[in-house]
């Protein structure tokens, strides 16, 4: 596979899966503006997925749109870090999620805006607007309930803990990641670790959350196509229309 | 009539009366997404910005621009979708901030949002000064950062005591 194609898919399917499972908390959202929040924030990365989607079809060159890159591709095709598939489960993991991804991802589409490639640099730069509101907000929530109560202190460092795991992947590069890097296209990975870790320490201080060690066993496999079956589930709920019909359009 | 007996600026002028689907009283060109008209012979081009990557009005946009158009009997038209440089609040006319205000929509109060890095802000957002819509007053409190749209955000007037949409920065 064309180490670009695979590279954008990770983009796309990054934002594609949390978007899905940002979409899932729409009406059950805790309070109104955090249920207006989430379902804003899933219509961003969704915009973003179709910008990813529709350049790797493009450049594959084998007629494949956006839709058919989202609907009519199995798990083990999917590309996205195993972060973003792990469950909405309760405010505090949703919100810790959000946190440990934004921040990446604001730095990696910093990075993506000297991109050698022009087409990623634009998606870069129309992403990274969208994702500085996202990383402003979560990381303010994520000092808001760190710091608030004792029960939501517990649970905010809980939900770390628990995923803090699946935080590293992202500053794993492997074949294709570094293929980028020798093209220009990618940013390094110990810059974007480094940014990235920097900023979540700031945040965790304030948060007076205890952050786990940066040089903990991390989970791998997402960007390889080894997933949890959690993809599963949500695929195949997201997957379902085009799967039972086909084709169908409306 | 064909595309050649019209000029450039007659469909700058037919496309400043499209109006944004979400909030009718500004129109497509006073909101910045028109970025381009252009005749490749008998063909108008126009070329469009979106908003927000995900913003669903963009297709009923395009439509508009067409259908518009159409009525002024340019058969031929394409709409080009363009991404760079990415759309911002900046591109906003002045016709269109005060046409949002006396819609009741705060305009956007600040140059576009900061994104030059963590110095600027990212940890801390430092919710905007906005007057209220309504009563003009200064006293007013953010409520939500997202609204009915992605462009905006809920605030509430301290004096008048309405809730009111700002237009966010971006």
């Amino acid at each position: 596979m064309d180490a670009k194609f695979d590279y954008l898919l990770r983009q796309g399917d990054n934002a594609l899966i949390l978007s899905q499972q940002l979409c899932q908390l729409v009406g059950k959202g805790p309070a109104l503006e955090e249920d207006m929040a989430l379902s804003n924030v899933g219509l961003d990365l969704l915009g973003q997925t179709r910008m990813w989607l529709t350049y790797a079809g493009e450049l594959e060159g084998k007629g494949r749109d956006e839709d058919r890159l989202a609907f009519l591709r199995d798990a083990h095709d999917y590309r996205n870090c195993l972060l973003l598939e792990q469950p909405n489960g309760s405010y505090a993991d949703t919100l810790m999620r959000q946190f440990l991804f934004d921040t990446w991802h604001y730095f990696l589409m910093d990075g993506l805006t000297r991109s050698s490639d022009e087409r990623i640099r634009e998606i870069a730069a129309k992403s990274i607007k969208e994702v500085t509101y996202h990383l402003r907000r979560s990381g303010d929530l994520v000092v808001r309930l760190g710091d608030g109560t004792d029960k939501s202190r517990a649970m905010m460092q809980a939900a770390l803990d628990e995923l803090w795991m699946y935080s590293g992947e992202m500053f794993i590069y492997d074949a294709v990641d570094n293929a980028m890097v020798e093209q220009g296209v990618a940013p390094a990975a110990d810059l974007l670790r480094k940014q990235s870790l920097d900023h979540m320490a700031e945040v965790f201080a304030d948060a007076t959350l205890t952050m786990p060690a940066p040089d903990a066993w991390m989970q791998r496999g997402g960007k390889q196509g080894r997933h949890s079956e959690r993809l599963g589930f949500i695929l195949a709920e997201m997957q379902f229309l085009q799967r039972a019909y086909p084709g169908v359009t409306w | 009539m064909t595309a050649l007996d019209v000029t450039v600026e007659q469909v700058w002028g037919w496309l400043g009366d499209v109006a944004d689907p979400e909030i009718p009283v500004i129109s497509v060109v006073d909101l910045g997404i028109v970025r381009g008209v252009r005749f490749e012979a008998e063909q108008c081009v126009v070329t469009i910005t979106p908003t927000y990557s995900g913003c669903p009005a963009m297709q009923v946009i395009s439509d508009s621009v067409s259908e518009a158009l159409h009525a002024h009997g340019v058969e031929d038209v394409r709409i080009e979708s363009r991404l760079a440089p990415a759309w911002t609040t900046d591109w906003m006319s002045d016709t269109g901030k005060a046409a949002l205000k006396g819609y009741g929509i705060a305009p956007p109060v600040q140059q576009a949002i900061d994104i030059s890095g963590l110095h600027a802000g990212i940890r801390r957002r430092a919710a905007p000064d906005v007057d209220c819509p309504h009563c003009g007053s200064p006293h007013t409190q953010l409520t939500s950062e997202f609204g009915s749209t992605p462009c905006k955000a809920l605030y509430k007037c301290l004096d008048c005591r309405e809730p009111f949409d700002y237009f966010k920065c971006h």
